[in-house]
């Protein structure tokens, strides 16, 4: 005997006929169950009663309407420059109440593209009701799901926004032009990511929510968020850019310091439809 | 203890489960071999799973067929098959580095493809993490198959018989990228050289013993190579450099790490079936195993990031060198090189 087929044992599984395997499932699971309930954890929300609400991202620059490829803008050091493409994650969203209990929303993970209108306006179905007066998200992917097997969805790599050949997403992409890039064609082309120390550009974004009109998730009431997206973040907040210095960027210290400065300043939660 | 006879208890369970359901294998067609992934006695338990991918000959069957089918590439000309040959351990014989669509020349040597589900890590920089992941940069690199997944599902989607293929291995005619890349990774995972003359002398089995030169060359070779081409994978997937160059052409993993320490190292390639994976290195410099040799030998480079147990090469003599061949040899899996499971039907 060459082999031993610990492993096989498994894909035998699928062939059994359903009788069979749910009598032994269940021997199986009981165990499991039984251990399971014991790990119990007190500040997790669980309700009743569920329902969604919807967050409506509006791209601006610097206080302007996002137009791609048309508008010229300024950077915090006054140079010019117009943007061709504004893609970004947004990724396990998670709502806390007052009283401190959390609510993470599972698999959220959303790909926010201004040339695909649909995408800016997202919805969140599922969610225990309550009033919530706190949201957090990551910009970005977690760690585990860059080097996690082949994704669908928002993940999918088939939206350009997985690097194939040092594995990861490219949790935002912004690019353009402007005079003073040094690049061809005075490009710019900013392609922020990377989960591994010391150029990890995860990054967490959270709001409080006003307590007097907080998220208020009812049956009967399916509030909407809206949160102002400045593009020109990317560029200012910790380290004023200049395109003639910093116009290439995919991954590395330099993504790092684009993402310091985005962590800061890219997201603004504007107000709440209750 | 609880936890122990709980394993203990699932494990006869599932015994007895394989054992009760052997009845029921009518199932599957008779002449059709079940398609297993098998781990070696002498190999540890491997990284991939197939949790998240359930393994089944149709999903296999898919896979294989997108691995030889050279109508995926930007010219209809290149297939995964065509830069990992079955006949060369999945290795591209003769080409120093990969040769994609229009001729177009890639700078790095295709590596072998065998026991890739043990492999945490992929390329010659391991910059690619997951298996299921690792052939989009073929299939997107300008200088491979330079296509990109939108066209290669348009394309599966209008050509017979792949509609109905698909829904034989995942249960709907739906395709998409990540049906695509896990019937791939069903192809390249189950690929597992693990019967070769040191496996089986490994192993104890019974007709096989190593040549007094064989044996002469397995000892050599624990003594001087073994503390980077460590058994049984004859790599221990650690990435150094070996002297090839006093500046690297290729950076190499700072590519992917960025640091100044990682300049110009690369994997540690594998030793198995390395009779049949020619040429060598990362860029393919070397023909064939005497010029590896005589480069352990006399032509390590002081290059910044050399391993520093090769500071002075590892002398080896003529006769050295043959005993250690032979012995590389006997790495050589015919099973494994000539099964037609794994071949272009
Ligand atoms: C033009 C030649 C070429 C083609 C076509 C090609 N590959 Fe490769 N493959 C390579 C080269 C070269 C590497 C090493 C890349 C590096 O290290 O940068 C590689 C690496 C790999 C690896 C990682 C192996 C390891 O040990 O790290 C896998 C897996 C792989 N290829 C699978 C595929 C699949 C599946 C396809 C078809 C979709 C494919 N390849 C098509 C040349 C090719
Ligand atoms: C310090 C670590 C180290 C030691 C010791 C070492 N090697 Fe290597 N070996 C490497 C690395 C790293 C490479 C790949 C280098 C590259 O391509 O840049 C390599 C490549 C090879 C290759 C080419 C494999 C291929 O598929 O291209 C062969 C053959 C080889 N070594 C044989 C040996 C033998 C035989 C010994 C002992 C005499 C030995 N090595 C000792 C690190 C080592």
């Amino acid at each position: 005997m060459t082999t031993v087929l610990e492993h096989t044992q498994f894909y035998y599984l699928s062939k059994f006929s359903k009788m069979k395997i749910s009598q032994y499932l269940l021997a199986l699971l009981c165990p499991i169950i039984l251990l399971s309930s014991c790990k119990k954890s007190d500040d997790d929300i669980t309700a009743n009663t569920k329902s969604s609400f919807t967050i409506e991202f509006e791209h601006q620059v610097n206080g302007a309407a996002l137009a791609l490829n048309t508008n010229t803008y300024k950077n915090a050091k006054g140079e010019d420059f117009k943007i061709n493409v504004f893609k970004y994650y947004v990724s396990n969203i998670k709502l806390s109440k007052a009283d401190g209990s959390t609510y993470l929303i599972p698999e959220s993970y959303f790909l926010i593209d201004e040339s695909k209108s649909a995408s800016k306006l997202i919805t969140i179905n599922d969610v225990p009701t309550g009033d919530y007066t706190k949201i957090e998200y990551t910009i970005g992917v977690d760690y585990a799901r860059n080097f996690a097997g082949a994704q669908t969805g928002a993940l999918d790599p088939i939206n350009g926004m997985f690097w194939t050949w040092n594995s990861g997403y490219i949790f935002v992409k912004l690019e353009g032009s402007s005079p003073k890039s040094t690049a061809t064609s005075n490009m710019l082309t900013f392609h922020i990511g990377g989960v591994v120390d010391p150029n990890n550009t995860i990054r967490t974004f959270s709001t409080e929510i006003n307590a007097a009109n907080p998220l208020r998730i009812r049956t009967d009431a399916k509030p909407n968020m809206h949160f102002i997206v400045n593009a020109a973040a990317l560029f200012t907040g910790t380290t004023d850019i200049s395109f003639a210095s910093l116009n290439f960027t995919m991954g590395g210290a330099n993504s790092v310091l684009v993402a310091n400065n985005y962590a800061k300043g890219l997201f603004r939660l504007d107000h709440i439809h209750n | 203890m609880w936890r122990k006879s709980i394993v203990f208890a699932m494990l006869v369970l599932s015994i007895a489960l394989m054992y009760a359901c052997s009845k029921n294998e009518d199932v599957i067609n008779p002449e059709e071999t079940k398609i297993t992934f098998s781990v070696p006695s002498n190999f540890p338990s491997p990284a991939y799973q197939f949790e998240d991918n359930q393994l089944t000959n149709a999903g296999f069957a898919l896979g294989k067929k997108l691995f030889y089918d050279a109508r995926l590439s930007a010219d209809k000309s290149v297939s995964c098959g065509s830069c990992h040959q079955q006949f060369a351990a999945f290795a591209n014989l003769d080409h120093k580095v990969s040769h994609g669509v229009d001729n177009c020349q890639g700078k790095r040597n295709a590596p072998p493809l065998f026991n890739l589900a043990w492999q945490k890590a992929f390329f010659w920089d391991g910059g690619v993490k997951n298996l299921e992941t690792s052939p989009l940069n073929a299939v997107t690199d300008a200088c491979e198959m330079r296509t990109d997944i939108e066209t290669i599902i348009a394309f599966l989607k209008s050509t017979a018989p792949y509609p109905e293929l698909f829904k034989q291995a995942f249960g709907s005619t739906d395709i998409n990228s990540q049906r695509i890349l896990k019937s791939m990774t069903q192809f390249t995972a189950v690929l597992v050289s693990g019967n070769s003359k040191y496996d089986k002398v490994m192993r104890k089995e019974s007709g096989y013993s190593f040549s007094s030169t064989e044996l002469a060359g397995y000892n050599l070779f624990k003594e001087k190579c073994t503390s980077c081409h460590a058994e049984p994978f004859f790599t221990d997937f650690s990435y150094k450099s070996n002297g090839l160059d006093l500046v690297s052409a290729d950076e190499g993993r700072s590519h992917i790490t960025g640091l100044s320490t990682d300049f110009g190292i690369f994997r540690v390639p594998t030793l198995r079936n390395i009779e049949y994976t020619g040429p060598y290195m990362h860029d393919g410099r070397f023909y064939n195993l005497d010029e590896v040799l005589e480069h352990y030998n006399s032509g390590v480079k002081a290059a910044t990031n050399l391993d520093a147990r090769l500071k002075n090469g590892i002398s080896l003599n003529e006769s050295e060198k043959e005993h250690i061949k032979a012995f590389l040899k006997t790495l050589t899996d015919n099973e494994f090189i000539k099964n037609t499971l794994y071949s272009e039907s």
